[in-house]
């Protein structure tokens, strides 16, 4: 019996219980994530991070919660004050319906039934999760736009833009998954993965769909719609209190999600590591719930990592990597997987598949040497500007030349 | 140095050709030299963390840090202030109050002529430049490295001489009382009054 039919089978109330068990993991999670990056981003930076709120200071999120609810409530003059409101609910609602779909756990039994942990599962449920979290964009616009301040209406911009660049390569990094998976659904493409996982199959996909989910959760090195050092706090600046403490919410609410899909999608989800498929059946099925959450924690600590290790990418280099790097490589890649995948389907001879390989690995091959060249062209040019006509205005010393002035000075006397 | 004053002088464009400069821009750099900043940050993870858990752990301050000011004494107890001011002259942000005042006979306070009778700190004043420890004459001044001065009244933080005093240590007697038997300032000021002798205390007691 499928995941799917399995689940189909649930009662309401089952229903019910189940949804309240997400929405409260979903928090839980939250809570914790945010706690563990700020300990783990301190380790990175030599500090020891918050620790006296609590046993290692694991209620700090919650302390801070609790405080955020009794701040003063703020909302500008120049707001509109109906979309203000909304903005952050829209946010908050649709992130956590993107986890609706993900299977958390393999058959389990729940209150006397058998069932598993996934709320629901679509045919199309990928598809689904693309389109709830592009409505989470609807609430950073929408919340810079209804400030009624410049700030906020800039990140909110930037972010439209960024999400949107960044959806396309999100989207098609999926099609060679779904192309591999045959199938949209994400209980299947767990199943699809009995054998090897899709990060090791479709490496390239899944290296395009790390960096992507990046863009797409507003993250270092990619959070230019709040970056603190130009926009103040971006989308976000004029808001307060428990709203505020919305727009927080959503997005580790988002890393998480975007973390889930991706263990769901690459990392067959609840399945154990291969060669330790004997622990799916520990605790009646349960313990497939910490294979899952211990997937998704690993992405949760390359989130942080990156936070601690890059500085934040200027617009346009960001928006170069998206549109000349990643759609046109991951469109580039769907191709070759397709081709793959025909070939095989028509029963094509194994010389012809290994040929069709060698081939698209000697053009990759020829493209980057093209490009190592041209670049070395490009510097020899840039190397020579210093012969080229000189400039009719003064130019600032820089420190690092003061040295070669000076040695230029007394060579001319 | 000659050079600079030379190019000063010449013409703008001559000036641009000498002081422009190559710009060498290699582009990003390779995979691998970019992977290292991931090594770098996952190594410090496991490093010895700088934080001090302050409240539960005080660690010591460098020897010289500047920090509460005491008013020293001489081995048999005297104060070393003479009253004369000059600490306070040397303060910048007029931190200090000191009131002079003369010693007789009856009650000595210093060797010498006079003491000082007044003496005021304000620490919200305070800098703690130590521009008041090099005027003082006598060493009288010094600073210790307490560094724990936050309080929650504003009058609190005006300390007064007798927070300041350095405490009476052992051979030391609490003034007033007489100098040492056949001693003046100048032996006071040169060190060699050894300690308290016994027939201060005796002239000291009927004073109390």
């Amino acid at each position: 019996m499928t995941t799917a039919e399995l689940i189909g089978q649930d009662p309401g109330w089952l229903i019910t219980v189940k949804a309240f068990m997400v929405f409260g993991l979903c928090v839980i999670l939250t809570l914790i994530a945010i706690w563990a990056e700020r300990r783990i981003v301190a380790r990175m930076q030599m500090r020891l991070g918050p620790n006296r709120t609590g046993k290692f200071g694991l209620l700090q999120s919650l302390a801070d919660g609790v405080k955020l609810a009794f701040k003063e409530d703020l909302i500008p003059k120049a707001a509109d004050k109906i979309i203000f409101v909304l903005a952050p609910l829209i946010s908050v609602t649709v992130c956590f319906l993107a986890f609706a779909v993900i299977p958390i756990s393999g058959p389990v039994s729940l209150f006397g039934r058998q069932t598993a942990m996934q709320l629901t599962d679509l045919p199309v449920a990928v598809l689904y999760i693309l389109a709830v979290t592009s409505i989470g964009v609807y609430g950073i616009v929408l919340a810079g736009w209804s400030s009624g301040s410049v700030y906020p209406l800039l990140g909110g911009l930037r972010s439209s833009a960024q999400v949107i660049s960044y959806e396309i390569s999100l989207g098609l990094s999926l099609v060679a998954v779904f192309i591999y998976a045959g199938s949209m659904s994400t209980s299947e493409i767990v199943a699809a993965q009995d054998r090897f996982w899709f990060a090791l199959v479709l490496f390239p996909s899944f290296v395009i769909f790390v960096i992507s989910m990046v863009g797409e959760t507003n993250r270092a090195p990619f959070d230019l719609a709040e970056a603190e050092g130009e926009l103040v706090g971006g989308f976000h600046t004029e808001y307060s209190s428990l709203k505020f403490a919305l727009f927080f919410l959503a997005e580790y609410v988002n890393i998480i999600s975007v973390s889930a899909l991706a263990t769901t999608l690459f990392l067959g989800g609840y399945r154990a590591v291969p060669g330790l498929g004997f622990t799916e059946a520990w605790l009646g099925g349960w313990f497939t719930v910490f294979w899952f959450l211990g997937k998704v924690s690993l992405f949760f600590f390359f989130f942080i990592w990156l936070r601690g290790t890059l500085p934040r990418l200027r617009y346009d280099q960001f928006m170069k990597l998206g549109w000349k790097v990643l759609i046109p490589s991951s469109l580039a890649w769907i191709l070759v997987v397709a081709t793959l995948r025909v070939l095989t389907a028509e029963g094509a001879s194994q010389f012809i598949i290994g040929g069709f390989t060698l081939g698209v690995v000697l053009l990759v091959l020829a493209a980057s040497t093209l490009y190592e060249r041209s670049k070395v062209k490009r510097q020899a040019f840039l190397h020579n500007i210093g012969e080229m006509p000189e400039p009719s205005f003064p130019l600032p010393v820089m420190p690092t030349a003061r040295k070669n002035e000076r040695l230029v000075i007394e060579s001319h006397e | 140095m000659n050079n600079e004053s030379n190019s000063n002088e010449l013409e703008p464009l001559n000036r641009a050709e000498r002081e422009s400069h190559e710009v060498i821009d290699n582009g990003p750099s390779g995979f691998a030299s970019q992977l290292k900043g991931f090594w770098v940050t996952f190594r410090t993870m496991f490093k010895k963390v700088n934080t001090v858990q302050y409240p539960e752990v005080k660690e010591a301050t460098a020897p010289r840090f500047h920090g509460r000011h005491q008013l020293n004494r001489h081995p048999d107890g005297l104060e070393k202030c003479i009253g004369c001011e000059l600490c306070a002259w040397a303060c910048p942000a007029d931190a200090i109050y000191v009131e002079g005042a003369d010693n007789s006979e009856g009650e000595r306070f210093s060797p010498g002529e006079r003491y000082g009778k007044v003496y005021q700190i304000n620490y919200l004043r305070c800098v703690f430049c130590g521009l008041c420890i090099e005027a003082c004459p006598t060493r009288a001044l010094t600073m210790t490295n307490e560094y724990e001065l936050a309080d929650d009244q504003r009058q609190k933080l005006i300390f007064e001489k007798e927070d300041l005093l350095a405490p009476l240590r052992a051979g030391m007697l609490l003034p007033p009382h007489p100098m040492y038997p056949d001693a003046d300032d100048q032996t006071y000021y040169r060190g060699e009054v050894p300690g308290a002798s016994p027939l201060q205390e005796n002239i000291a007691e009927p004073n109390k």
